[in-house]
């Protein structure tokens, strides 16, 4: 009995959190299209800012570029899997491979996220060499290319129109798959021995190199495997807004995915969940009383803009005084009595 | 020849703008280990100073932004990251991102993120003939005030007491401190030094652009910061060079390269960038006080 209730109390926090997910997104599934949209937007935040600390949570290092890699993620979907009159009429000097593409909408997102782990990569090998607050400043420089070049590529993104046309099919239900398939692959890859290693570097990083670990290396695997996720996120984005502009990839987004994650805890899966569905269920909120809300006979109503404000104090408050965030740095615990041995 | 010298004085200004938010930047990271975004916003919110103090005399704006300046970078302090003097630099840093968002969505809660023009000192945009070229007046403005505020700083840094605390401050803090240096008041002075700092930029690019807006400062900051990084974090001089040629890279490059990819030139740069911490991680001229010592 004791091996499986090890088993069990290990895999724990992965079956909370899933079962978390799918009961936001069942609970979803009953009520008006309006807010079914608002839950779909939801998931995909919550799958990019898994996305964000399978680097950022297990590395100690804090990214400011995984943006970037959803609006790779999202460019490289919208131009494989629209329909080819559609790319012909708005970006005519489309090369003849990617012009007569027309994949299906699960291979677009694969390869979105393909192509966003192989830039990952790329720009990886330089950049994970740098020490900590370097690195992290240098990751705000991928995002910054990333804007220039999509921004300015007009044969291939549209430049700074949008790019119209690609396939909404992104639903709640897609949203929840690939939030559990984030949700996975976040949790095995922090159970393998790679991100293990890592984390030591996290925590102590002169020790850690003492005992032989190959920081860069570990740093660069888990970059990548991020990469892929926010990718990912990204395709959803496109194909949820059924449109890209390379405006929306940009800071705010930056902000949003960042302070979900440091609201939630940056130290933990658990701490990256509940940062994106605290901040959904705020952020929802606000919006509700940005329009007007009825409390008795007064109304109140409060200017527009006001959500990013709070949104921003609440992130400094946390991190002056609960810098570990929601969940403090630890995963869910078991809730069926203490350890047996 | 002409055309040279030209492009040689767009990159001179251009270089000494960048050089100066990066040594505001520097300055802050030398003895606090801290990444300041919300440098940016001070940038920023003397801009606006300038746009509510438009129309008054002249030394009233330059004096309001300053105060403006100072008075923000001190507050910043006071409330954001006195708290976390102690933290790793990650949660500096995180704090200091925060700071930067909530003063720009406040900004723009406050009077709208729409661009507002700005026609402050347009007899700055002047051309005057220098010994037969043409050059904007602003240019040499600009110039010149990078090289008066480099030279005062220098002075201060070298010449006075609470400059010197400053510099030792910068190499090992905790030794300054036993040594009886007054951590509260060299850090402090060092926030409003960049205060200092960041009025000068943002009179200096109002002028230029004649707009302001609230991302103005953040857009500044990000090319800066990577011009830190290059030079070496912690390292003053290193802040003033690698701010200074990222500045002067970005215009060779927009006079330089061929007409149809002029508009990746930022993605230029920062190629470059990434190849210059390939063969030289800790920046080009590395501080002394942070040689990891494993």
């Amino acid at each position: 009995m004791a091996p499986a209730e090890a088993t069990w109390r290990r895999l724990w926090p992965l079956f909370a959190l899933l079962g978390i997910v799918v009961a936001i997104a069942l609970i979803a599934s009953f009520t008006p299209a309006v807010l079914q949209r608002r839950t779909t937007q939801g998931l995909i935040n919550l799958i990019a800012v898994v996305g964000l600390y399978v680097f950022v949570g297990n590395s100690g290092v804090l990214s400011f570029g995984n943006v970037a890699f959803m609006a790779i993620g999202a460019y490289v979907s919208a131009l494989l899997t629209m329909k080819p009159a559609a790319k012909s009429v708005f970006l005519p000097d489309l090369p003849t491979i990617v012009a007569h593409a027309e994949w299906s909408t699960f291979a677009g997102a694969l390869a979105g996220g393909f192509i966003a782990a192989l830039t990952g990569l790329v720009v990886g090998w330089p950049l994970m060499r740098l020490s900590g607050v370097s690195a992290s400043i240098a990751t705000f420089a991928i995002l910054v290319v990333a804007y220039v070049v999509f921004g300015n590529w007009t044969a291939v993104t549209g430049g700074q129109n949008s790019l119209m046309g690609l396939p909404a099919y992104v639903d709640v239900w897609t949203a929840l798959g690939w939030a559990i398939a984030a949700i996975v692959v976040a949790f095995v890859y922090q159970e393998t021995r790679s991100a293990l290693l890592l984390r030591a570097s996290r925590e102590d990083q002169a020790a850690a190199q003492a005992a032989g670990v190959n920081i860069v290396l570990h740093r660069l695997v888990a970059f990548v495997i991020s990469a892929f996720v926010s990718g990912v996120a990204g395709v959803l984005l496109g194909h949820f807004l059924g449109i890209v502009r390379v405006e929306s990839f940009y800071l705010d987004l930056t902000f949003l995915i960042v302070a979900m994650l440091i609201i939630g805890g940056r130290g933990s899966l658990t701490g990256a969940v509940a940062g994106a569905v605290v901040i959904a269920v705020l952020t929802e909120l606000l919006r509700q009383i940005e329009v007007g809300l009825q409390l008795g006979h007064t109304m109140i109503v409060v200017p527009a803009g006001l959500g990013d404000v709070i949104l921003a104090l609440v992130m400094l408050l946390i991190i002056l005084f609960r810098p570990n965030g929601i969940a403090g740095g630890r995963e869910l615990a078991w809730p069926f009595g203490r350890r047996s041995a | 020849m002409k055309e040279f010298v030209q492009i040689l004085a767009d990159a001179l200004s251009v270089g000494s703008l960048y050089a100066l938010t990066a040594l505001g930047i520097g300055l802050i990271f030398g003895v606090m280990r801290l990444i300041n975004f919300a440098h940016g916003e001070l940038i920023t919110f003397s801009a606006y100073t300038l746009l509510a103090l438009f129309g008054l005399p002249l030394p009233v704006m330059l004096t309001g932004a300053l105060a403006v300046g100072i008075a923000l970078a001190l507050a910043t302090e006071r409330a954001a990251f006195r708290p976390l003097r102690n933290a790793d630099p990650t949660t500096l840093l995180i704090s200091s991102f925060a700071v930067s968002f909530f003063l720009q969505k406040l900004l723009v809660l406050l009077v709208g993120s729409r661009l507002k023009g700005l026609n402050f000192l347009p007899e700055l945009g002047r051309k005057v003939e220098l010994s037969g070229v043409r050059l904007q007046l602003l240019q040499i403005v600009t110039v010149a005030v990078s090289i008066v505020l480099l030279v005062g700083l220098t002075w201060f840094l070298r010449a006075t007491r609470l400059g010197l605390q400053m510099r030792g401050a910068a190499e090992d803090f905790r030794m300054a401190r036993v040594l009886g240096v007054r951590a509260n008041r060299v850090i402090a002075t060092a926030f409003a030094l960049s205060g200092i700092l960041a009025a000068a930029v943002s009179c200096l690019i109002v002028i230029q652009t004649g707009v302001v807006q609230p991302r103005m400062g953040l857009q500044l900051v990000i090319i800066a910061f990577v011009g830190t990084v290059i030079g070496g974090l912690g390292s003053l001089p290193g802040a003033a060079l690698g701010g200074f040629l990222v500045g002067v890279g970005s215009i060779l490059l927009q006079a330089l390269l061929p007409p149809d990819i002029r508009a990746f030139r930022e993605a230029f740069v920062f190629i470059g960038v990434a190849l210059v911490l390939l063969f030289r991680p800790q920046g080009l001229i590395p501080a002394a006080g942070l040689r990891e010592r494993i």
